[in-house]
């Protein structure tokens, strides 16, 4: 009997890692994505091997060159390399997206979680959370940034301050929707306590559309962090992350176009990835979509 | 098929769940900040008892406060007045950490088999959910009491790890049947548990809880809007109407000789097979008053045949007027007391 039991558990899973492949297949978009993100985080955990310059190694004499052989995507006002910069740069952007999301879903569900299913908690909570999302949130992100000392801890917090509200309140509808389904009631008179029944029978309903709001938080994120660098309140400047390389590259937009454009073609394809993931993930996870996968 | 009716039952135990005066309304709600401008009055002063054993079937039409009454007795929602009294302990009015003990005593067989099973769970951890809560089982003793739950209902052990969409309506209920089996409870309210089903299935949950009882001593609180379902299982049938049970008495007695206006016309509506029975039969005119603006007095006046003019004014007493069976009735109380 336990050899059955255990037979058609294997079928079950067997089954669907098969469906995951064959979804990946049928799903273009969703393999593009993955694929240039494949490319730019191995470039970027790889950095050091593609290039040899430092990317933050000044060299007066090769101040603001074109692309050429030594710089394959020249350089910026100073002489430092800007393929080097790039993809190192590559790094910090990279490290605050999905640090940002995974902080920003996690501490997002906590608060979702408690907020939709306590009454008290929830009316406390999403008026804070309310009185967040009404400050534009460049303005709250800056005005944190004012208030701390400039590091990528602090970039990563300002951030996550601004993107933990649209979590929250997406878990929260979530949990509302789910506490009234009858098997709730089910599980309150089989005796499960509330720690049980939020994380048993709640939080799996959540981590569908949660994965999903990730990768748009990663590449909302990584935009932030390119803007507020660019407006000269994240990462600080001795660190290369694109946002910072474009807000140098500014000044001499003109003379130098291309300290512009290498971080932000980086930036700009690197978000369209994440976002065409996000958008198939999503098509994967929305019953609604089921049929026709 | 022997009637439930017919089967043994001491008559001199000490109830088992007592019900007193219980009382609902839900506040209907309007305008701009949301203030209760009416009350729909769902269960409005309702009493029974229920001997261990046995099963009271409790019929009546949609909205006529059945499923509130369960829920209340369950302990999903709390009453507004009334009590409620498993083996004389108090169980309403309280606290959630104060309900959990009494859980393993009172369970609950939904309605629905589809939304009462969490669709990402597998049938094993739903069945086992009470276990792991109320004995502390994990693992191996877990599973080994969970697949003799599992043959004990009529499933198969393997079917453990299938999830609730594998299974047909019949076998979620059988499922459901398993959870509130679990734990040992004496008292198993079910609301409606066979309405959602084919009628041939109908029959085979209803003689596998039938089976259950005898085995396991259960108690059922049976609630349905099919009469057939409730003569076949109940040993005492309450009809409520509008919030109030307006009759009470054994199965035999409430289908042979209903007192009742209400249960009669109830009774009439059943179709028969032989056309030649259906002659005099009533049909009810009328619908059934909005529970927010119950009419005063008798809640059945505006469709008695029988209303007389203090029916309109005088709520009517539960008079016995013969052993065991009680009606809410001016009219049919008076004419069928023995002085």
């Amino acid at each position: 009997m336990a050899d059955t039991v255990a037979a058609s558990g294997q079928g079950t899973r067997r089954s669907r890692r098969r469906g995951l492949l064959w979804h990946a297949r049928r799903n273009p978009s969703m393999t593009l994505g993955l694929a240039i993100l494949a490319l730019v985080i191995l470039g970027t955990v790889f950095a050091s091997r593609l290039t040899h310059y430092d990317p933050i190694l000044i060299d007066p004499l090769a101040r603001l060159k074109p692309p050429s052989a030594a710089h394959a995507l020249g350089t910026d006002v100073v002489g430092r390399d800007l393929w080097s910069r790039t993809i190192y740069g590559g790094r910090i952007s990279l490290l605050i997206g999905i640090t940002v999301a995974l902080l920003t879903t996690s501490i997002g569900l906590l608060i979702g979680l408690v907020s939709g299913y306590n009454r008290t908690a929830d009316a406390i909570l999403m008026r804070i959370m309310d009185g967040l999302m009404s400050i534009p949130a460049i303005l709250l992100a800056i005005a944190f940034m004012a208030f701390m000392p400039a590091s990528i801890i602090t970039v990563v917090a300002a951030i996550s301050i601004v993107e933990i509200p649209r979590v929250v309140r997406l878990v929260r509808g979530v949990v509302l929707s789910i506490r009234e389904q009858a098997y709730i009631e089910a599980a309150v008179i089989s005796g499960s306590r509330v720690g049980r029944i939020l994380i048993r029978h709640i939080l799996p309903n959540t981590l569908a559309p949660l994965s999903v709001q990730a990768t748009y938080v990663c590449a909302a994120a990584i935009l932030f962090e390119s803007l507020l660098s660019f407006l000269g309140a994240g990462t600080p400047p001795e660190i290369p992350s694109w946002g910072n390389i474009m807000a140098e590259g500014r000044t001499y937009f003109v003379l130098a176009p291309w300290i512009i454009l290498a971080p932000g073609f980086m930036l700009s394809l690197t978000v369209l990835a994440i976002n065409l993931l996000g958008d198939s993930l999503r098509d994967l996870l929305d019953p609604r979509f089921a049929r026709r996968l | 098929m022997a009637s439930a009716s017919e089967r043994s039952m001491s008559e001199s135990e000490k109830p088992l769940l007592q019900v007193e005066k219980l009382v609902k309304r839900f506040p209907v709600r309007g305008g701009v900040l949301g203030r209760a401008r009416a009350f729909v009055h769902a269960v409005d002063g309702v009493s029974f008892t229920l001997r261990a054993g046995e099963t009271l079937g409790i019929v009546g039409e949609s909205g006529c406060g059945k499923s509130t009454l369960a829920r209340m007795i369950v302990g999903l929602i709390q009453p507004d007045t009334g009590m409620i009294r498993l083996r004389d302990r108090r169980v309403s009015g309280l606290s959630p950490r104060q309900m959990r003990p009494f859980r393993r005593e009172i369970q609950f067989v939904f309605q629905d088999p589809y939304a009462s099973l969490n669709p990402r769970l597998r049938a094993g951890t739903i069945v086992g959910e009470a276990l792991e809560n109320f004995a502390g089982l994990s693992g191996r003793e877990l599973t080994d009491r969970v697949a003799t739950l599992f043959a004990r209902v009529g499933l198969h052990p393997a079917q453990m790890d299938k999830y609730p969409h594998e299974f047909s309506g019949g076998q979620r209920q059988r499922l459901g049947i398993a959870r509130g089996l679990a734990v040992g409870p004496s008292l198993i309210v079910a609301d409606e548990p066979v309405s959602a089903l084919d009628v041939s299935v109908q029959a085979q949950v209803i003689n596998l809880m039938m089976d259950l009882q005898q085995e396991f001593g259960l108690a059922y609180l049976f609630i349905a809007h099919d009469l057939a379902v409730v003569q076949h299982i109940s040993h005492r049938v309450a009809v409520m109407y509008l919030g109030r049970i307006v009759e009470l008495a054994s199965q035999r007695s409430l289908f042979s000789a209903p007192l009742h206006p209400y249960t009669e016309a109830l009774l009439n509506s059943v179709p028969l097979p032989d056309p030649a029975t259906r002659s005099g039969t009533q049909v009810l005119a009328g619908e059934v008053p909005s529970p927010i603006r119950p009419p005063p007095g008798c809640h059945f006046h505006t469709r008695c045949p029988l209303a007389e003019a203090r029916c309109r004014t005088e709520i009517p007493p539960m008079t016995e007027t013969r052993p065991g069976h009680f009606v809410s009735c001016h009219v049919r109380a008076a004419a069928n007391t023995s002085p």
